[in-house]
């Protein structure tokens, strides 16, 4: 099986320490991920756009910045990957998505923004499924990205683009967003560490919106570490977004070296076994991790949450209803697309059947449905009982303990065009992340060993609202004993 | 036009819904300037162009007012949470519309017209404005036109929708409801409710049914309705539109009419089978507006006096009914008034100059001044069309009325003066004074001009008919 992965890579910790005391410049940093991607990416495909003359712009500016001796910031001279669902100021956004093909908007979403105030360089943009709807970036209007690990396989989604560009060595981090999984599972499947912040930890102004009770941007990276600091970069109160949290969060990093002693750590019992298509390996990859928590001193055990057999019913509902408003802007009358007709009906109906690609037109579809007079309360009435359900649960369970943990993907990477025909078999995919989106809490997936085909396998943890730096220290613990 | 004026046996039910925008420096959703008028897609930014990423942040002095509004209204201010309202139409930047649906801000109150009815108002909620369309070509409207330009200026400008049960039954009344909702606009500051600007746009539910038939019959929403004329004009006509359906044994169709000024009549615009289903939901990049007790005590102490109470505080000190200083009020001159009266003027005499006299404003006039020249006409110093020419000059000018009336040379003829010029003038013509002695009352012009001329105006006309009354008894 062929596969493109760097012998080594560097942390973005390292190189910003590097850039900042001078050993290093930010601009060869940059080179050198630059002549990966020109010798890789032609198979790979993890990117729409490579910034290269802006990201040389930005880091010569950054090494100016140092030679006159000011503090760059945490990222100083970090090359960053950013989802092409994230607006860039003047660089084509597209959600790799024919209806914005040659879309440039006038503003930067503020997670871009907060990025480049850190010192990092944007290094391009990287190719999702359509408008974030997928799991396998097989849905992309530009073509599907590949796995790193095996060319023939999907790099998950929706965010598959940002996940091999880091497992690739593009990029020593990427930033991507998740709406039920499309953070986690690209980051299992490609075996590097991937999160999904607590909803409103991370500002979504300038996020082209899928779902938007359920989109949050968060990180990919190499080690846990790494994404804890990308994350402390880009989170934090944004008055532009009104779901944004105005309270502090706790430091990240403080006590992500804390381990994992005393704490009770529950499996959750519903994702562990009659689950439709779940690989016993990864099963079996979760029990490991559990038993080692337990050999770290935390008390490990199987908690119930009954709701989450319902997550992935009430949330290709909730999803798509939100999705079939949102994407009713891209009408042809202001930006991207048009495609004419003898009347603005016409006009509409043209632009959007050409522009959208069919998992798209199937989730307007879905979700008009859902919202439809007459089947409201059936369907997306009946979805929201079960995220407050969910919520319960959940409470509950965490009036007893700190953190949760369960397999992040039900399998391995698989073969481009396996899921393709039957969508149901694709959703499947997402029914370990659903649960975090539906109630808005933290979740991390991080690497934890490979399966028989020699695909990595990643483990979840999830936390309760807020208390990241918890979860933090329960995957660093795992992640320093996987190494 | 009042039920009676309907055909008889019909009664007319009408619901108003009221869109008021507001006049807050900045729009709902993002910081750009909200103002009326400027050159075409220049107050715009990503968010209320609907931009691919961009987040609506509210207006917290938008939510004041539509509060205040709401309490104006004697509405219960509750828990509120904006939805979306999905339909698709070019000048809607998203293609949804953020309003509210099944939770709005102001429910259950009430507006007291100044005729004495109460009209109920349902609900009072808060939704963005959308940008204007112009459809270039022959027809004016969409089809059939060659192309349309969008003005985003006005998309995102803060409305308060102000919703009133179907309890108007006359057109006056709804003349008066547009009116006193105005009166409590202009009262707290929050727009300047221009109609014909459009920062109030008024849509009437009408229907009709048989007088003491209990239920109600289908209505019609008439749109396009843009001045208080149109509006009472539109009322009429699509009540007797749908009487005379009625009578010939059919029905009206529920339905969206837009009025047509210069054809004086309504025409059927979208049919309930046609009707969207606007998919309402719960606007998820919003949050819910909960405003605490505290909040709401603020606003009612910052509440000022509105018109219905400053007619009956008026009402009472002049002693006069309601309808009578509803026409002061409404122009704002009822401390002015209050002022005289307490300063001695008699109230029958201010309200009369007031509501006759003084309907371009007061200018310069002071309350003494207004005072003295209600006491020099009461003391017969000046007759009553004296003092309205006085009044004029002390609004234009200023003074007191003393100076003015002596620089006019105007002093009233005093009685027996008025009786010698009247016999001689009889004397002369005794013809006219025959016919005038045998009924014949035109003539009475005659008279009262010939002294009028020969006094320069000054006499009192009151005083020269009673005087030739007095004559031709004798």
């Amino acid at each position: 099986m062929s596969s493109i992965i760097p012998a080594t890579s560097l942390t973005a910790q390292t190189i910003a320490e590097k850039v900042q005391s001078g050993e290093w410049t930010a601009l060869e940093t940059l080179e050198n991920y630059l002549t990966q991607i020109a010798k890789s990416d032609a198979e790979i495909h993890a990117f729409n756009t490579v910034l290269e003359d802006e990201a040389r712009a930005a880091a010569r500016a950054i090494d100016e910045r140092v030679a006159l001796g000011e503090d760059v910031g945490p990222l100083a001279g970090v090359p960053v990957a950013v989802k092409d669902n994230l607006c860039t100021k003047g660089m084509r956004t597209t959600a790799s998505s024919k209806i914005l093909e040659n879309w440039n908007p006038p503003y930067d979403a503020t997670v871009v923004k907060r990025l480049a105030d850190a010192g990092a360089t944007l290094i391009g943009k990287t190719n999702m499924d359509e408008f974030a709807m997928g799991s396998s970036t097989e849905n992309s209007a530009f073509g599907p990205t590949r796995n790193p690990h095996d060319l023939t396989c999907v790099p998950g989604g929706s965010s598959g683009g940002s996940a091999a560009a880091v497992a690739a060595g593009f990029s020593p981090v990427a930033i991507g967003s998740d709406t039920g999984g499309s953070i986690r599972q690209p980051a299992s499947l490609c075996g590097v560490v991937g999160v999904k912040p607590t909803y409103g930890g991370v500002s979504r102004y300038g996020l082209l919106a899928f779902a938007s009770s359920l989109d949050q941007v968060g990180p990919f990276a190499n080690t846990v570490r790494d994404a804890a600091i990308v994350h402390e970069v880009i989170g934090g109160y944004d008055p532009k977004d009104s779901t944004s949290i105005s309270e502090p969060f706790p430091s990240f990093l403080d006590a992500i070296e804390d381990g994992v002693e005393g704490l009770k750590i529950g499996i959750i019992s519903e994702l562990m076994g009659d689950i439709d298509g779940i690989s016993s390996e990864v099963i079996q990859k979760t029990r490991e991790a559990a038993t080692l928590l337990s050999k770290n001193g935390a008390l490990v055990e199987e908690v119930s949450i009954p709701a989450s057999l319902y997550c992935l019913s009430a949330y290709y509902l909730i999803a798509p209803a939100e999705a079939s408003s949102n994407l009713s802007r891209y009408d042809g009358v202001r930006y991207g697309l048009r495609v004419d007709g003898e009347t603005l009906a016409e006009m509409n109906i043209n632009t959007r059947t050409e522009g959208f690609g069919d998992e798209v037109k199937r989730r307007i579809m879905l979700g008009t449905y859902a919202l439809s007079a007459g089947y409201f309360d059936a369907y997306y009435g009946k979805a929201l009982k079960v995220r407050r359900l969910l919520a319960q649960n959940f409470d509950e369970v965490y009036s007893k303990y700190d953190a949760l943990l369960s397999p992040t993907s039900p399998c391995t990477a698989f073969k481009l065009g396996e899921k393709t025909s039957d969508p149901m078999t694709m959703y499947v995919n997402d029914v370990c992340t659903i649960p975090s989106n539906l109630v808005g809490h933290p979740a991390i997936s991080v690497p934890f060993g490979s399966g028989s085909d020699g695909m990595p396998i990643g483990v979840q943890i999830l936390a309760p609202p807020m208390q990241e730096a918890l979860m933090y220290r329960v995957a660093s613990t795992l992640e320093s004993a996987e190494k | 036009m009042t039920n009676a004026d309907l055909k008889d046996g019909w009664e007319l039910i009408v619901g108003l819904e009221v869109h008021v925008e507001l006049g807050t420096a900045t729009k709902l959703f993002c910081g750009c300037v909200n103002q009326f008028g400027d050159e075409p897609n220049t107050n715009i930014c990503p968010v209320c162009l609907g931009l691919p990423g961009s987040l609506p942040v509210v207006n917290e002095k938008a939510v004041i007012s539509a509060m205040q509004l709401g309490r104006a209204l004697n509405c219960s201010v509750n828990r509120s949470v904006f939805a979306r309202k999905n339909y698709f139409y070019p000048d809607m930047p998203k293609d949804y519309q953020i309003s509210q649906y099944d939770q709005p801000t102001n429910t259950d109150g009430y507006l007291d017209l100044p005729s004495g009815v109460r009209i109920g108002i349902e609900r009072a909620h808060i939704e963005e404005d959308t940008g204007k369309t112009v459809h270039i070509g022959s027809t004016g409207r969409i089809s059939g036109s060659d192309y349309s330009l969008v003005d985003y200026n006005r998309a995102g400008v803060p409305l308060i929708e102000v919703v009133s049960h179907p309890e108007i039954r006359t057109i006056n009344q709804a003349k008066e409801y547009v009116e006193e909702l105005r009166g409590i606009l202009l009262a707290l500051g929050v727009s300047d409710a221009k109609m014909e600007e459009g920062s109030i746009r008024v849509d009437a539910n009408v229907s009709v049914r048989t007088t003491n038939e209990g239920g109600l019959r289908t209505r019609c929403e008439i749109k396009n309705v843009n001045s208080l004329r149109s509006l009472g004009r539109a009322i009429e006509y699509e009540a007797n539109r749908q009487i005379d359906l009625y009578e010939n044994g059919e029905s009206p169709s529920q339905e969206t009419r837009h009025w047509d000024e210069s054809a004086g009549r309504t025409r059927s615009g979208r049919s309930k089978e046609d009707a969207e289903d606007y998919r309402y939901f719960q606007e998820p990049d919003l949050v819910p507006l909960n405003p605490n007790s505290e909040i709401i005590h603020m606003i009612d102490q910052g509440l000022p006096t509105f018109p219905s109470e400053r007619r009956t505080q008026l009402a009472a000190l002049a002693d006069i009914d309601i309808a009578e200083i509803a026409l002061i009020v409404e122009r704002s001159h009822d401390d002015f008034a209050s002022e005289t009266i307490r300063a001695g003027a008699t109230p029958q005499m201010a309200i009369k100059h007031l509501t006759n006299n003084l309907s371009d404003g007061l200018g310069k006039l002071t309350p003494e001044a207004f005072t003295s020249l209600l006491q020099m006409e009461e003391n017969a110093e000046l007759t009553s069309t004296q003092a309205k020419k006085v009044l004029g000059e002390l609004v234009l000018k200023g003074g007191n009325p003393q100076e003015v009336a002596a620089q006019f040379g105007l002093e009233a003829i005093d009685t027996d003066q008025l009786e010698t010029l009247i016999d001689q003038l009889i004397a002369n013509h005794p013809d006219e004074w025959e016919r005038f002695c045998g009924g014949e009352k035109k003539v009475q012009g005659f008279f009262v001009g010939e002294i009028m001329k020969s006094t320069s105006g000054q006499a009192d006309g009151k005083a020269i008919n009673q005087i030739l009354n007095a004559r031709t008894s004798e």
